[in-house]
């Protein structure tokens, strides 16, 4: 019974130590996207304006690097620090209707807000903290699909 | 050192830095690029009501996710706020262009005039802000995923699902720039 307890502190600090790395590497990413601009309303107009290359060079090397990241992972049988099996499952498509049209409705939103939903969090810290009012649509938009997802085509 | 901290990066660099999560979350624990599925852990946090979707274990599967997101808004003031200057370095044309939609304020990483409390109260600043994120939540969580996991993480995975998602995002960014935007800021 002592145990018990005794070990329950344990396995919870243990967790949140796990935490710790995810925590890290987020914020690193919060730094890039901030250091990049790529969190800029302005780039994301230029983008869809076809006026620079920029954000078009940002992505298809993000895709590339992740690309050849993941061919080598798979090539080597890589594992992961706790030495499980590296596994990514893949997206089932189906019809592919929540792709494209789910996809067009996020396209209208970022082109309104110029940010997907990581740079809305890294916005707020740089200090764009009206930006915590599109998080709460964002919310409120993902209830209403959770909501309505039974009656929406897939 | 400290002159290319304080400017802003290139894309080559800003690309591969941003590509590297996706092997970084899978070495660090098999876990898959994504940052949208937060807004879903959120929502089963904050508000599951009685919606099927948000009836799971957000504390099991999400909070890897959600440790992340505090870091990106550390991450974001460090980036944003610690590290240099704010302004942007579009091409001229662009802010031509912008400039004729009656965007006058170039000095910080987004227009004030359209995202900051006062613009709250305008019309065009509250419509983009308000239907803005609805679209960014319900688009994100209908397409399973945003610019990371489908735009990376599932085009470098060759996924023909993230594939159409994308072709998604830039319809709708095009018919939003295009038609929507000159009528909101008229």
């Amino acid at each position: 019974m002592t145990t018990l307890a005794a070990s329950r502190p344990t396995t919870e600090s243990h967790r949140a130590r796990g935490l710790v790395p995810y925590f890290l590497l987020g914020t690193w990413f919060g730094v890039v996207l901030t250091k990049s601009q790529v969190v800029s309303w302005f780039r994301i107009q230029e983008m869809f304006r076809f006026q620079s290359f920029y954000m078009y060079g940002v992505l298809a090397s993000a895709v590339v690097v992740a690309g050849i990241s993941i061919r080598l992972i798979q090539r080597y049988h890589v594992k992961t620090l706790d030495g499980t099996d590296i596994v990514i499952p893949p997206k089932a498509l189906g019809r592919g209707i929540r792709y494209w049209l789910g996809g067009t409705i996020f396209g209208l939103g970022w082109a309104f807000t110029g940010a997907c939903p990581g740079p809305l969090f890294a916005l707020i810290g740089s200090g764009v903290t009206a930006m915590i009012v599109t998080v709460a649509a964002a919310l409120a938009g993902t209830w209403l699909y959770g909501y309505y997802r039974p009656r929406l085509p897939h | 050192m400290v002159a290319f901290l304080s400017q802003p990066w290139p894309w080559y660099v800003a690309g591969p830095l941003l590509g590297l999560f996706v092997p970084a979350l899978l070495i660090l624990g098999n876990r898959q690029f994504g940052f949208s599925s937060n807004l879903r852990h959120l929502c089963a946090a904050l508000a599951p009501g009685e919606v099927a979707f948000f009836k799971y274990d957000w504390k099991q599967s999400g909070v890897w996710n959600l440790a992340f997101l505090a870091g990106t808004v550390v991450g974001g003031f460090i980036g944003g706020r610690l590290l240099g200057d704010p302004a942007v370095p579009i091409s001229a044309r662009a802010h031509a262009t912008l400039g004729a939609l009656g965007i006058h304020d170039f000095s910080s990483l987004v227009p004030r005039e359209l995202f900051s409390w006062s613009a709250l109260a305008t019309l065009r600043g509250s419509v983009l802000t308000i239907t803005g994120g609805l679209f960014v939540g319900f688009g994100t969580a209908y397409a399973g995923g945003c610019t990371s996991g489908h735009g990376i993480a599932g085009l470098a995975n060759l996924e023909r699902a993230s594939a159409l998602a994308v072709l998604g995002f830039f319809a709708g960014g095009l018919i939003a720039t295009h038609l929507l935007l000159p009528v909101l800021l008229r």
